[in-house]
């Protein structure tokens, strides 16, 4: 490694923990319906929508009605990016006149956009008319990072409340979300993409011939619209098949620094609004240096298995699947800062990289994507296991738990162990159901440890809500489009209910006020103990899988063995 | 109306008005301010030569001549529909076959030695298949072979290497990425020596 890359790496972090309270306590402001800076700007825009929309801004709902109303709005939302996609040959803006995707194709389209995960079974600029990469999969984009945002402020707020019922409305917590964060923010990285070089235009692809008299016919496409928001909200799914690798989706270092940037904003400065929400800060910053830690930790040992001799192609460095102008620091950062956050997109191939640094990049996934996470997704996720860690450390010292002031009790810790469980039980059942079937393994462009690990991976991200892949595995087959839609469906909606229905079970207890005896969630020890439950129970779970994929696969490259 | 009956339509309504906020009004606002701002990038950074289209400065394309510097190996032959990695792993078998092959090539095509190293990224394939770079050892490692190719004298040869030092693109902002050479800008320039 250079020393430009280490500062590179540095001034990154240093920037992330320079943001998040700035980004932090604007979104406060946002959510607790406060005056800010955008609001002379863009209020009339939300009352416009709740006039149009018929919400009633009073009216707040309980976590059922919550959930309810948040299923339906996805259920939408998912039906127009399935039939828009049946029927784009017949639509307009389809200027290549691309034919309709399979049915299969679709759903799984759909589905993967509909619940944030972006997992792609197509190359977008061989596959999707202009109209629906906007009219579909552009707004689920904004709408499934909103959902995501809303959920965790109706947690939140079911955390701190005083005895009721009610979360808040998630028709406001949604409009919000979009119009005052994600919107403003995701137009003016638009436009520094395409001064950086990324498409945005309507037209026809380009027919030329190269210098050496080939012919190559170059994409366009609304792209810089749909690149700023996929990153800003943690979405991932890529406008062309090679998602940020390819030039006319991230075509300079700055484009690249500012995506991966643009992919942590928000998760961690949510962190800090977390805090604000709690009445102190220190619990926002806790989260975010627990999150840090982990961050930092899966960087470190990526970069060194990166950065390694490859004794299989004894080359000095691995550049397969890498690009030139980005180089091997920074798609590693690329890689854990997405594998961390919920957010799909690549700028190297995953597949092509060192064993441990898919390891660490699986590990990420199969932990929930708390490390930050996904908008919203990462933080609600991490609740779940503060509420583990509280109920440990409270059977540990034989008192009973509780968390910012609140008893937690069976209910909160069943309802904790379904939301950690679900996506686990999809991955190793899933997987086990490719690897002993014919359609499974059919898909399969690898053989030996790093097959095993392609369908790992391929699970993982969709029951993580990721959407990243082991690209090499052909997944556009109805086994895999089915299998992998049911993984998403249940990596999301299996942890978001059992998650609103703690909030909605704690939004009813009392708080009880800090005393001498209070096991404390602001300071280190907890900071360690957090960290300890968050791997042993990613750890525990998956050590055996992990095994026989990738720590089977490094050490038969460490060897030079090759098959 | 009940309170479910009431959700489904807000529900519905909501989808609509951010459909039409979010996948129509903001792509076509972005679209109007980077057609004003940036019309040369938002419409793919399109090269010409004698008012025909031959390509884009950010796409890579094919050079098999001996009379050009060559891009990296690519998984789609710099097809850019779709452009595509190997992904193929690190104990792979056939990786290991093509690299050796590489290496093999690039040594005896450029009259090299077999002790000279060669930059990883000849070696290995790009992940968009469309890399449009190649480092400037790289290109530098080619100048004999473009050199002979086109019969140049010497003083052209050193034409050849300065164009390398004009086309060598530092990392941005002297910090971000890293140095690279942009293989169609080059030998665009490269045509340009009178022969």
């Amino acid at each position: 490694m250079e020393i430009s890359e280490i500062i590179q790496i540095l001034l990154y972090i240093a920037l992330l923990v320079m943001l998040t309270p700035v980004l932090g306590r604007f979104m406060t402001k946002v959510y607790m319906g406060k005056g800010h800076f955008m609001k002379p700007v863009l209020g009339w825009l939300e009352k416009f929508t709740y006039r149009l929309c018929s919400v009633d801004v009073q009216q707040e709902m309980d976590w059922k009605k919550y959930v309810s109303g948040l299923l339906i709005f996805n259920l939408f939302g998912f039906v127009i990016v399935f039939f828009l996609q049946l029927f784009q040959n017949q639509l307009p803006l389809n200027p290549q006149h691309l034919p309709n995707p399979s049915w299969h194709l679709s759903l799984n389209t759909a589905v993967s956009f509909m619940t944030n995960t972006n997992w792609q079974s197509y190359s977008g600029e061989t596959t999707l008319s202009y109209l629906v990469q906007m009219l579909g999969l552009t707004v689920q984009n904004f709408v499934s990072a909103g959902t995501g945002m809303a959920v965790l402020l109706a947690v939140i707020r079911g955390l701190t409340a005083k005895t009721t019922k009610m979360l808040g409305n998630f028709w406001v917590d949604l409009t919000r979300s979009v119009l005052y964060i994600l919107l403003p923010l995701s137009i003016i990285f638009s436009i520094v993409l395409v001064g950086q070089g990324v498409v945005q235009n309507f037209s026809h692809y380009t027919g030329s011939v190269t210098l050496e008299g080939a012919t190559q016919v170059i994409p366009g496409g609304p792209a810089a619209s749909q690149i700023a928001i996929k990153q800003l909200g943690t979405n991932g799914g890529g406008f062309f098949g090679t998602n940020s690798a390819h030039p006319f989706e991230n075509p300079t270092p700055v484009s690249n620094f500012l995506e991966m940037l643009a992919i942590l904003l928000i998760p961690a400065a949510l962190t800090f609004t977390y805090g604000r929400f709690a009445g102190s800060n220190k619990q926002g910053w806790t989260l975010f240096i627990v999150m840090l830690i982990l961050f930092t930790a899966g960087l470190m040992i990526s970069l060194k298995s990166e950065f390694s001799m490859n004794p299989v192609f004894k080359t000095a460095s691995n550049m397969e699947g890498k690009e030139t102008r980005l180089g091997i620091a920074n798609s590693v950062l690329w890689s854990v800062a997405t594998t961390d956050a919920s957010n799909g997109s690549v700028n190297a191939m995953e597949d092509s990289m060192t064993p441990l640094t898919g390891l660490i990049g699986m590990f990420n996934l199969m932990l929930g994507e708390i490390i930050f996470g996904g908008v919203g997704s990462g933080l609600y996720g991490m609740v779940v296991f503060i509420i583990l860690t509280v109920f440990i450390a409270g059977l540990m010292v034989g008192r009973t738990p509780e968390y910012l002031g609140k008893r937690i009790e069976a209910f909160e810790v069943q309802m904790a162990i379904l939301a950690v469980l679900a996506p686990c039980l999809i991955i190793l059942v899933f997987s086990a159901i490719a690897v002993s079937t014919q359609q499974g393994l059919s898909g399969l462009s690898n053989s030996g440890p790093h097959g095993l690990s392609q369908i790992l991976y391929a699970f993982s991200s969709g029951a993580g809500n990721n959407g990243s892949a082991f690209a090499g595995l052909s997944t556009n087959t109805v086994f895999y489009n089915l299998m992998l839609a049911l993984a998403m469906l249940v990596g999301r909606f299996g942890v978001i209910i059992p998650v609103m229905a703690i909030a909605g079970n704690m939004s009813m207890k009392k708080i009880t006020p800090p005393s001498s005896g209070t096991f404390r969630t602001d300071n280190w020890l907890f900071g360690i103990l957090l960290i300890a439950v968050i791997l042993i129970v990613g750890g525990l779970t998956f050590f055996p899988a992990l095994a026989l994929g990738p720590i089977t696969e490094h050490f038969l490259m460490i060897g030079g063995i090759s098959y | 109306m009940n309170s479910s009956n009431n959700n489904t339509l807000i529900a519905l309504k909501m989808i609509v008005f951010f459909t039409i906020l979010t996948g129509l009004l903001y792509p076509l606002l972005i679209t109007s301010l980077a057609q004003v701002a940036f019309p040369s990038e938002a419409n793919g950074s399109l090269k010409l030569k004698n008012g025909k289209v031959i390509g884009s400065e950010l796409i890579g394309q094919s050079f098999n001549d001996s009379v050009y510097f060559w891009s990296r190996p690519s998984s789609s032959g710099y097809n850019a529909m779709p452009g595509s990695g190997s992904n193929l792993g690190p104990t792979s078998a056939m990786l290991k076959k093509m690299v050796e092959e590489r290496k093999k090539n690039f040594i005896t095509l450029n009259h090299l030695d077999n002790s000279v190293s060669i930059p990883s990224e000849m070696l290995f394939a790009s992940g968009s298949g469309l890399d449009p770079h190649i480092s400037k050892q790289s290109a530098i490692l080619q100048v004999n072979r473009v050199a002979t190719a086109r019969k140049m004298s010497r003083e052209q040869k050193e034409q050849l290497i300065s164009l390398i030092e004009k086309h060598t693109e530092p990392p941005q902002l002297s910090l971000f990425g890293e140095e690279r050479v942009n293989v169609l800008m080059l030998n665009l320039d490269v045509d340009k020596i009178k022969q």
